[in-house]
């Protein structure tokens, strides 16, 4: 009954909820960024200890090197890597979204997705 | 009609997320422990701690998997951030009279 | 697009180059604290931002091009691709570490990695950039 999972799922739920019931494709992609935010927090929880530290040596750790007390206190660096990843990839997937977006708005007039098929020409 | 559908299957989704990730998962904050079947106490992320300072020599230790460890998907996700720049400058392109 | 005021305008002067060095010290320490190439590049996007947003498209133009910005772009990713050669040239494998590690928790430590870091951080701001001004129809290259 963790509260970081929750508002993970929460989040997930919120995104998808604006991907499937908006009419609108700018509020869509605004789904789009709640949908994945949700998912980094999810990733990250994953990686915790209870009373961690960061994955970073500093301060008097740097004398000795790395000892194994610092790898029995540290937490997972290995979803942090993937999330930092994944957040790039997620503005370029919304910037080229909204540019279409606007290119859309130019050709056609309308935000709306369900006339965008009618139209002709 | 149909909003009315979305809104049951979304509220159905939602749920059966809550309930799987508090009935299946491992509770909070416990990090080296993996399940399967028992619980093991062995995980990549705590053998990459006990190497990384020496093997990379660099003090920060997600710094060292995004290059060293995990360099080709950084290179592939500078070629996505290139890929994706090219696309918003090509369709914002105002075309000009030649008179 | 116009400027704003005069209060913003001497403001975002004298707040531009403590913006760029504070982004330039998050990615030339990449190894020692939090950070590195991609965060840093985007706090040195923001500091043309301000300038764009403070003196208008004529402010923020003096100071970067359309056209530096797309030049800057590929010197970045060439950088990455070109230390990444360096390994097959010199030893064994694409991305070999090169550089020598010396101690650690230095700013000159741990192999390829500054290189790196300093070319991911110009990609990433000068990518941003790029997008802002491609949206607010402000192009490079040769007059006509």
């Amino acid at each position: 009954m963790s509260l970081n999972y929750i508002i993970a799922m929460l989040l997930f739920t919120l995104g998808i909820y604006c991907l499937l019931i908006k009419r609108n494709i700018v509020k869509m992609v605004i789904g789009l960024g709640v949908l994945t935010n949700g998912l980094h927090l999810f990733l990250i929880s994953l990686g915790y200890r209870e009373g961690g530290i960061a994955p970073i040596l500093a301060g008097k750790m740097l004398e000795n090197g790395a000892t194994a007390e610092f790898a029995a206190a540290a937490v997972d660096p290995i979803p942090q890597a993937l999330v930092l990843t994944s957040i790039v990839i997620n503005v370029c997937t919304m910037a080229l979204a909204l540019s279409l977006a606007i290119y859309i708005y130019r050709h056609y007039g309308t935000l709306n997705p369900f006339k965008i098929r009618r139209l002709r020409g | 009609m149909r909003q009315a559908v979305a809104l049951i299957l979304v509220l159905a989704v939602g749920a059966l997320l809550i309930f799987t990730v508090n009935a299946y998962l491992l509770p909070f904050g416990r990090f080296p422990e993996r399940r399967i079947g028992g619980f093991e106490n062995e995980s990549v992320g705590k053998r990459i701690l006990e190497d990384a300072p020496i093997t990379t020599g660099s003090a920060n230790v997600v710094t060292s998997v995004v290059w060293d460890y995990r360099g080709y998907d950084t290179l592939g996700e500078s070629t996505i951030l290139f890929t994706a720049v090219c696309g918003v400058a090509m369709l914002f392109r105002v075309a000009r009279r030649r008179s | 697009m116009a400027g704003m005021t005069v209060i913003v305008r001497t403001i975002g002067r004298l707040l531009f180059p403590f913006l760029f060095l504070f982004g330039a010290y998050i990615i030339v320490h990449g190894q020692l604290t939090p950070g590195g190439g991609f965060q840093g590049g985007v706090v040195l996007a923001s500091a043309v931002i301000l300038l764009l947003l403070a003196y208008g498209m004529e402010g923020a133009q003096a100071k970067v091009n359309a056209l530096q910005a797309e030049l800057a772009d590929a010197l970045g990713g060439m950088i990455l691709v070109w230390m990444g050669l360096m390994g097959i040239i010199v030893g064994i494998a694409f991305f070999q570490n090169v550089l020598p590690f010396g101690s650690l928790g230095q700013v000159l430590s741990a192999g390829n990695l500054p290189v790196f870091n300093l070319g991911v951080g110009i990609k990433v701001a000068a990518s941003i950039l790029m997008v802002f001004y491609a949206m607010l129809r402000i192009q490079g290259g040769k007059e006509e």
